[in-house]
C-alpha cells in the first residue's frame, strides 16, 4: 500500500469512442463468425422448402433421399420429438411443416450429408405431393374473415385505441393513405450455426448467430424434448442481424439432425434462402386522418393500420402495438381513434426489424403533419414546432412521458445544421453526383431539388408487461476484469460498452468479455435498441457491487468503515489519507458479483387501448435533401442531417455508427428496398434484384448527439439504434415530395410512382 | 468427378484435392483452403463480401472458377499481413470506427489496398466508386470513407 | 467434369472440338453465378479469359475499327485509349456490375451470355459491330444485329466461339443511357445507345432491356436523318419529340419484379429524346 497520489490514466472509459476489441480480429479475417466454424466429423445439413405458399402435404417419399451415398439423416416433422411448434410470443410456427405449408419457402424436411452438393442432391430427391391451394394474400380478406389458414385464425392481433373526445372534428382535417412495402434487414453474415451432440444424444451444443441465446434455448429445448440445462448455446459471430435472428430459423433444424446423426451438423443458409429463412418488416396499410386547429395544433388522430404478418405470428402482435401506439408521432395529442390488425396471410412471416412497427406508424404520421403544414399554411418545421411533445405530455395510450423529450431542440438544431455546400451536380459536374449516376440519364438540367422533414419518437426496450431483464458478472482479479454476459454482439458494439463500465467505475485498464453463451442468465435481446440501457445497467451494477466489496474490503484493512472509503478512479481513500489502487488491493484476490438489471414494470393495454405499456422513448429528427430527375423518377439522396436524443454519448464513435448506418436503412426503405411477392411468391430473393444502398447511393449525413442525461436511465443513455431508421425515410419522401410536387404516399418509392 | 490442380496462394502453392471442378474459388479458398477471411454473402458478385486480388486486380471470388484460376498469383486478407501486425488500412478501419459486424470488411480491405495502390490520394467520389461494389449494410459507410482517406493522408504525410 | 485452361486459341479450340457442348467460361461474371446457384450444370469448362488472342485488341486507323479481343474486360474498355475510340461502349462499360465485376467481364462474354439487359450489346448493336466466330472447323463473321436470337439464345454453334468484335470508332457523338434503381451495381431497367455518323450524316439508336433482344429503332432513325442537321449539331423540338415517340413506339417491354412496361417505354423515350438532344445541342 502507497500513501502517494496515484492516479492511474484509463483510457477507455464512458464517454470516450474505445475502440471495438474485436476490430483487428475483423480486419484481418480472424473473427470467427458463425459461418466460419466447423467440427471435427462435421455433416453439413440443408432444408426441403415448400415451393408453393399454400398447399396441403399429401404425402412425403424420403426414399430418394436415403440412396444417395453420404446422406446420413433425412428428418421431417415426424421426427421432431418435442413440441412440434416454436415461436416468440405464441408457438404456432411448426419446425417442419405436416400437413400444410403456409408460405413459399415453408420448411417441410431436413437433410444431413457429407458435403453441401450431397445435401443438394438428397433434397432434389425428396418427393412431396402436394395439394395447391389458392393462397391467401391480401390482409384485407384474412380482416373480412376468409376461411382461416391456421387453427389459431387470420387475426393476429386487433388492438384498438380510443381516447378523448370521439366526436371532435378540427377547423382542419387532413386525410391519407400510406403504405410501406416489405424491408428485408438483408445483414450480410447469413444465416449459420454448427451444433454438436452430447455423447449418447444427452443434449446439444449449438454455436449459432443470434439475437438472443436465452429465448432461442428455451424453443429448442422445447422442441428437442430435452431438458433446459440440456442444451447449451454460444454465440458464433454474428454478422448483422437488425430484428431477423431474434425469431428462430435453423436453430432446432442443426440440433435435430446432430442429435439423429451423433456427428456434429453445420447448417448455413444461401442469400435465397435466408430471404425465406427469417422474419421481415411487416408490409402496412395505414389510413390516417388528423384534426387539427386553424393554427396548426393537433387534436385529434383517427387511423386505421393494417400490418400483414404473413402466414405465423412471430412478434407481429407486439409490432402492431408499437405501431398503433406511435399513431401520433412526437406531438401532443389528446383524442384518438385508432384501430390496428395484424392478419396472417400465406405471404413471408414478418416479426422484427429495426424500428418495429414504428417506421410504419412514422411513415404516416409524417406524411399527416406535412399534408396539415400545407392545409394550415404552415412551414414543415413551424408544424412539427408548435406540436412538439415534452417531458409530461401523455401518449394516446393516457401514458405519461416521463423522459427526457427533447423534441423541440432535436428538430431546431437539424434545423441549424448546413445544407449541403454543393449545387446540383456538383462543381466538378461528375455525372455520378446526379440522380442516374454513371447511366448518363440525367444533365442539371433536369434535376430538381426538395428538402422534406421527418420526427419521431421510438419506445425503447420490451413492453405490455413484459420484464426484459439482463444478467451480467464482473470478476475482478489481480488488477484485471473479466466481464461474463449473454448479450448478444451482432455489431452494435456492445462488447465495446461493457469494459468501459468496467474501466469507469472501478478504474481498472484492463476489462475483457468473457464467450458469450448461455452459462449465465439471460440477457434479452439485442433488439428494441435496449442493450446499452439493459445489459448496460447489468454491467454498472455488477461492477458497482464489486467496487462495494473492494471498498468493504480496503476498510477492514484499514480498520475504518466502509463509509469513510473512498472510490475514485481506481482509487481508494482513507479519512486518514492512505491510499490503495484496486490493482493493488485486488492481487491474489477475487471480488465477484453478478447483477440483474430490470426496468420499472410496465402494463398491457386495455381494450381501449389505454396503459402505461412502454419502459422509455428516445426521440430524433431528420432533414433530407434530394435531387430528383422528375421525367425519369430517379432519385439521389444528397443528405440527411439529423439530431438525436441520445441521453448521453456513451462511445461517440459507436453513436455515430448507429446513426449513419440506420440512416442507410431508412434511405435504403424509402428509395428502393422491397421484397416484391407476387401471389405469395417472392420475385427478388436475391441481391441482384433486392438492391441495398452502396457508397455511390449513401448521402452525406450531418448528425449532432443531443445530449441530456436520462435520470432513468443507468448509465444516463438511451438506445440509439433504431430512431435513426424510423424518420429519416419519411424526410426523404417528404423530400422528393417537395422536389417533384407528386403526392407520394409509398415507399418504397418506384420510378414509375414519380414519373407516370 | 474429382481433379486436383495447385492454387498459388499468398505466395505458396496450395494443392487442392478432390475438389469438385465447378466450385468456386471462394468455397475453395474456405472450405478447403481454410483460410476464411473471404466471405460469402451473396454468391454472385452483388456484394464484394468475397473480393480478392487475382493477378494484382480486386475480383469477387465466388465468381472465379478455383480450377480456372491455376497459375495466378491470388492474395486473400490473410496475405496482406500477419494477424496481430495488421496493415495501415486495417489499422485505420479499427481506428475510424469502419467496422461494426465486420462481414464485409475483409472484403473492403482488399479493395482500399487495390484502390489506394492505383490512386494514391482519391477523392471522396473516386473512393464510392471505387468501393461501390462493396455493400455494408451497417456502417452507412461514412466511417469507411473516413478510414480510406485517413490512410491516404497518412501516406501523402510519409511520402513527402 | 473437366476443366481446360486453354492459353492458346489453338487450344481453347481443340478443346472445344472434343467437347462441343462444354461451357465456355471467360469472366466468369454469369456463368458462375449459374453454377453457384445451381441453374447450371456442366461436366466440362473451357476458359479461354487467359488466351492472349482474346486479350488483346487492335484500332486499325485506316479503316478506323476497334478489333475488341472477345476477352477484353470492361476496366479496359472503360479506360482510354479504348474509352478514347469507343465513348458509348466505355460509357456502358462503366455501368457494367461493379468495379469487382468489370476487373473480369469482357466484351464478349457479354455477348454471348446474350441478355436483354447486356449494357454493351446496346452499344454494340448503335454501332452495327461485326462479331468475328471461330471453331476448329473455320471463321465466321455476324453482324451484332444477327448475333442474339431471344433472350438468352445466340446463333454460337456448338464447339464455337467469339473471337473478337469489330467496332467502328466513332465518327460523331455517340452516348450511352441507362436507368436502374440504384447509382452502381444495377441491372438495366432500361437502357439505350445514340451514334451519329457525321459523314454519313445518319443518327443510330439502340434499345436494351425493352424487348426479348436488343433492339434498334429504325422509324427514329430516319425521321433523325431526315430532320437533324447532323453537321451544325442542330435538332428542332419538334424532331426531338418525334424522336423519342418513335423510339418509344419501337420497344416491346414487359412488366416484371424490375419495373413495368409502361415505364420501360417512358423512359425510353426520355432517354431517346435527351441523348438526340445531347447530340443535337442546337435548336
Amino acid at each position: 500500500m502507497t500513501d502517494v497520489t496515484v492516479r492511474p490514466v484509463v483510457d477507455g472509459r464512458l464517454g470516450t469512442s474505445a475502440l471495438r476489441p474485436d476490430g483487428l480480429a475483423k480486419t484481418q479475417g480472424t473473427f470467427a463468425f458463425s459461418g466460419d466454424l466447423s467440427a471435427d466429423g462435421m455433416l453439413w445439413g440443408a432444408t426441403l422448402r415448400s415451393p408453393h405458399p399454400f398447399a396441403r402435404i399429401r404425402s412425403i417419399d424420403l426414399s430418394g433421399a436415403w440412396q444417395i451415398a453420404g446422406v446420413a439423416a433425412v428428418v421431417t416433422a415426424d421426427d421432431v420429438p418435442g413440441k412440434p411448434t416454436y415461436g416468440l410470443i405464441s408457438a404456432d410456427q411448426p419446425v417442419f411443416a405436416r400437413d400444410v405449408v403456409r408460405y413459399a419457402g415453408e420448411p417441410v424436411a431436413a437433410v444431413a450429408g457429407d458435403h453441401p452438393e450431397t445435401c443438394r442432391r438428397a433434397l432434389a430427391a425428396i418427393r412431396v405431393d402436394y395439394e395447391v391451394l389458392t393462397p391467401l394474400v391480401d390482409p384485407e380478406l384474412a380482416i373480412a374473415g376468409a376461411e382461416p389458414i391456421h387453427p389459431d385464425g387470420n387475426i393476429l392481433r386487433h388492438q384498438r385505441i380510443v381516447r378523448g373526445d370521439q366526436d371532435l372534428v378540427g377547423e382542419v382535417v387532413v386525410e391519407g393513405t400510406y403504405e410501406i412495402g416489405m424491408q428485408d434487414q438483408a445483414f450480410l453474415g447469413l444465416e449459420a450455426a454448427l451444433a454438436i451432440p452430447d455423447p449418447g444424444g444427452a443434449g446439444v451444443e449449438l454455436f449459432v448467430a443470434t439475437q438472443w441465446l436465452h429465448e432461442d434455448l428455451g424453443q429448442i429445448a422445447a422442441c428437442l424434448d430435452l431438458p433446459a440445462d440440456r442444451v447449451r448455446l454460444t454465440l458464433g459471430g454474428v454478422g448483422g442481424a437488425f430484428g431477423a435472428r431474434e425469431d428462430i430459423s435453423l436453430q432446432v433444424h442443426t440440433c435435430l439432425l446432430a442429435l439423429r446423426t451423433g456427428r456434429p451438423v453445420r447448417i448455413a443458409y444461401s442469400r435465397e434462402e435466408s430471404f425465406y429463412g427469417h422474419v421481415h418488416r411487416h408490409p402496412a396499410r395505414i389510413w390516417m386522418r388528423h384534426h387539427a386547429t386553424r393554427d396548426g395544433r393537433l387534436q385529434r388522430v383517427e387511423a386505421r393500420f393494417v400490418l400483414d404478418g404473413g402466414a405465423y405470428a412471430s412478434t407481429s402482435s407486439a409490432v402492431l402495438v408499437n405501431a398503433i401506439t406511435h399513431a401520433q408521432g412526437p406531438y401532443v395529442c389528446d383524442s384518438a381513434t385508432v384501430e390496428g390488425f395484424a392478419t396472417r396471410t400465406n405471404n413471408l412471416p414478418c416479426g422484427a426489424m429495426r424500428g418495429f412497427g414504428v417506421v410504419q406508424a412514422c411513415f404516416a404520421h409524417e406524411g399527416q403533419m406535412d399534408r396539415l403544414a400545407e392545409a394550415c399554411g404552415l412551414d414543415p418545421v413551424e408544424i412539427r414546432l408548435r406540436n412538439a411533445m415534452r417531458t409530461g405530455d401523455r401518449l394516446i395510450t393516457g401514458q405519461v412521458i416521463a423522459d427526457v423529450a427533447p423534441v423541440a431542440e432535436c428538430i431546431r438544431a437539424t434545423a441549424a445544421l448546413p445544407l449541403p455546400d454543393e449545387p446540383v451536380g456538383g462543381r466538378d459536374g461528375d455525372p455520378l453526383r446526379l440522380p442516374g449516376g454513371a447511366g448518363l440519364t440525367a444533365d442539371v438540367g433536369h434535376i430538381r431539388r426538395g428538402i422534406g422533414w421527418g420526427v419521431s419518437i421510438k419506445n425503447l426496450m420490451y413492453s405490455e408487461g413484459f420484464d426484459d431483464f439482463s444478467t451480467a458478472r464482473c470478476r475482478l482479479a489481480d488488477g484485471s476484469v473479466t466481464l461474463k454476459f449473454a448479450t448478444a454482439e451482432v455489431g452494435q458494439g456492445f462488447v465495446t460498452l461493457a469494459p468501459q463500465i468496467a474501466r469507469t467505475v472501478l478504474g481498472v485498464e484492463r476489462a475483457v468479455c468473457e464467450p458469450i453463451d448461455t452459462t449465465i442468465g439471460s440477457a434479452g435481446s439485442t433488439s428494441a435498441s435496449r442493450q446499452t440501457w439493459m445489459s448496460g445497467g447489468a454491467v454498472l451494477g455488477a461492477c458497482r457491487a464489486v467496487a462495494e466489496q473492494v471498498v468493504a474490503h480496503a476498510a477492514q484493512s484499514w480498520g475504518v468503515s466502509t463509509a469513510e472509503v473512498e472510490l475514485v478512479d481506481g482509487v481508494l481513500t482513507s479519512p486518514d489519507g492512505r491510499q490503495a489502487t484496486v490493482g493493488e488491493l485486488s492481487a491474489g484476490r477475487v471480488f465477484e458479483a453478478t447483477f440483474e438489471h430490470h426496468h420499472p414494470p410496465t402494463e398491457d393495454l386495455d381494450e381501449d387501448g389505454q396503459g402505461n405499456c412502454h419502459t422509455a422513448f428516445a426521440f430524433v429528427a431528420h432533414r433530407a435533401v434530394v435531387d430528383v430527375d422528375v421525367e425519369l423518377g430517379l432519385v439521389k439522396v444528397v443528405q440527411i442531417a439529423t439530431a438525436q436524443d441520445v441521453g448521453r454519448a456513451l462511445n461517440p464513435l459507436s453513436v455515430r455508427g448507429q446513426i449513419e448506418g440506420g440512416i442507410a436503412q431508412g434511405v435504403g426503405l424509402a428509395v428502393m428496398e422491397e421484397i416484391v411477392q407476387t401471389d405469395g411468391r417472392v420475385r427478388n430473393a436475391s441481391f441482384t434484384d433486392y438492391l441495398l444502398p452502396t457508397m455511390l447511393d449513401m448521402p452525406e449525413v450531418v448528425a449532432e448527439l443531443i445530449e441530456i442525461p436520462e435520470p432513468r436511465s443507468p448509465l444516463g443513455a438511451k438506445g440509439v439504434g433504431e430512431p435513426p431508421c424510423i424518420s429519416s425515410t419519411p424526410a426523404v419522401l417528404a423530400a422528393i415530395r417537395d422536389a417533384t410536387g407528386k403526392d407520394l404516399r409509398r415507399v418504397p418509392v418506384r420510378p414509375f410512382d414519380i414519373a407516370l | 468427378m474429382s481433379e486436383q490442380y495447385t492454387l498459388r496462394v499468398n505466395g505458396a502453392d496450395r494443392p487442392v484435392q478432390d475438389a469438385w471442378v465447378g466450385e468456386s474459388l471462394l468455397y475453395v479458398l474456405r472450405e478447403r483452403l481454410g483460410l476464411l477471411a473471404a466471405k460469402g454473402a451473396c454468391e454472385q458478385g452483388e456484394c464484394g463480401s468475397c473480393s480478392v486480388l487475382v493477378d494484382g486486380e480486386v475480383v469477387c471470388s465466388c465468381l472465379v472458377l478455383a480450377a480456372s484460376a491455376v497459375g495466378q498469383e491470388i492474395t486473400t486478407v490473410e496475405g496482406l499481413a500477419e494477424p496481430g501486425a495488421p496493415t495501415d488500412v486495417q489499422q485505420a478501419y479499427v481506428d475510424a470506427g469502419a467496422v461494426q459486424c465486420g462481414f464485409c470488411t475483409p472484403g473492403l480491405i482488399m479493395a482500399t489496398h487495390a484502390l489506394l495502390e492505383r490512386t494514391a490520394a482519391p477523392s471522396e467520389l473516386e473512393i464510392r466508386e471505387a468501393l461501390s461494389g462493396n455493400v455494408c449494410r451497417c456502417t452507412g459507410y461514412g466511417r469507411i470513407i473516413e478510414a480510406v482517406q485517413q490512410v491516404a493522408a497518412r501516406r501523402g504525410e510519409a511520402g513527402r | 467434369m473437366s476443366v481446360v485452361v486453354a492459353d492458346s486459341l489453338e487450344q481453347a479450340l481443340d478443346a472445344l472440338a472434343a467437347a462441343p457442348h462444354a461451357t465456355v467460361l471467360a469472366g466468369g461474371t454469369d456463368v458462375m453465378v449459374e453454377l453457384n446457384l445451381g441453374h447450371r450444370r456442366t461436366d466440362a469448362v473451357v476458359a479461354v479469359a487467359r488466351v492472349p488472342e482474346l486479350c488483346s485488341w487492335t484500332y486499325d486507323a485506316r479503316r478506323a475499327t476497334v478489333r475488341l479481343g472477345a476477352a477484353v474486360r470492361y476496366a479496359e474498355i472503360h479506360a482510354d485509349p479504348l474509352a478514347a475510340w469507343l465513348p458509348a461502349l466505355a460509357q456502358a462499360g462503366r455501368t457494367v456490375g461493379s468495379p469487382q465485376i468489370r476487373a473480369a467481364a469482357t466484351v464478349g462474354g457479354n455477348l454471348a451470355t446474350s441478355s436483354p439487359a447486356g449494357d454493351g450489346i446496346t452499344v454494340l448493336a448503335a454501332l452495327d459491330a461485326t462479331v468475328h466466330l471461330v471453331s476448329s472447323a473455320g471463321r465466321r463473321d455476324v453482324p451484332v444485329g444477327q448475333f442474339t436470337v431471344g433472350p438468352k439464345r445466340n446463333v454460337l454453334a456448338p464447339g464455337e466461339l467469339i473471337e473478337a468484335i469489330t467496332v467502328p470508332v466513332a465518327r460523331g457523338w455517340q452516348g450511352f443511357s441507362k436507368v436502374g434503381v440504384r447509382n452502381a451495381m444495377v441491372i438495366a431497367t432500361a437502357n439505350a445507345c445514340l451514334a451519329v455518323d457525321e459523314p454519313a450524316g445518319s443518327v443510330a439508336l439502340a434499345l436494351g432491356s425493352v424487348g426479348p433482344v436488343i433492339l434498334r429503332c429504325p422509324e427514329a432513325e430516319a425521321i433523325a436523318a431526315a430532320q437533324c442537321d447532323v453537321a451544325a449539331r442542330r435538332a428542332s423540338p419538334a424532331t426531338v419529340a418525334a424522336f423519342a415517340e418513335a423510339a418509344m413506339a419501337a420497344a416491346r417491354p414487359i412488366d416484371d419484379h424490375r419495373s413495368t412496361a409502361a415505364y420501360r417505354r417512358h423512359a425510353v423515350r426520355v432517354m431517346a429524346g435527351r441523348l438526340l438532344r445531347r447530340a443535337m445541342p442546337h435548336e
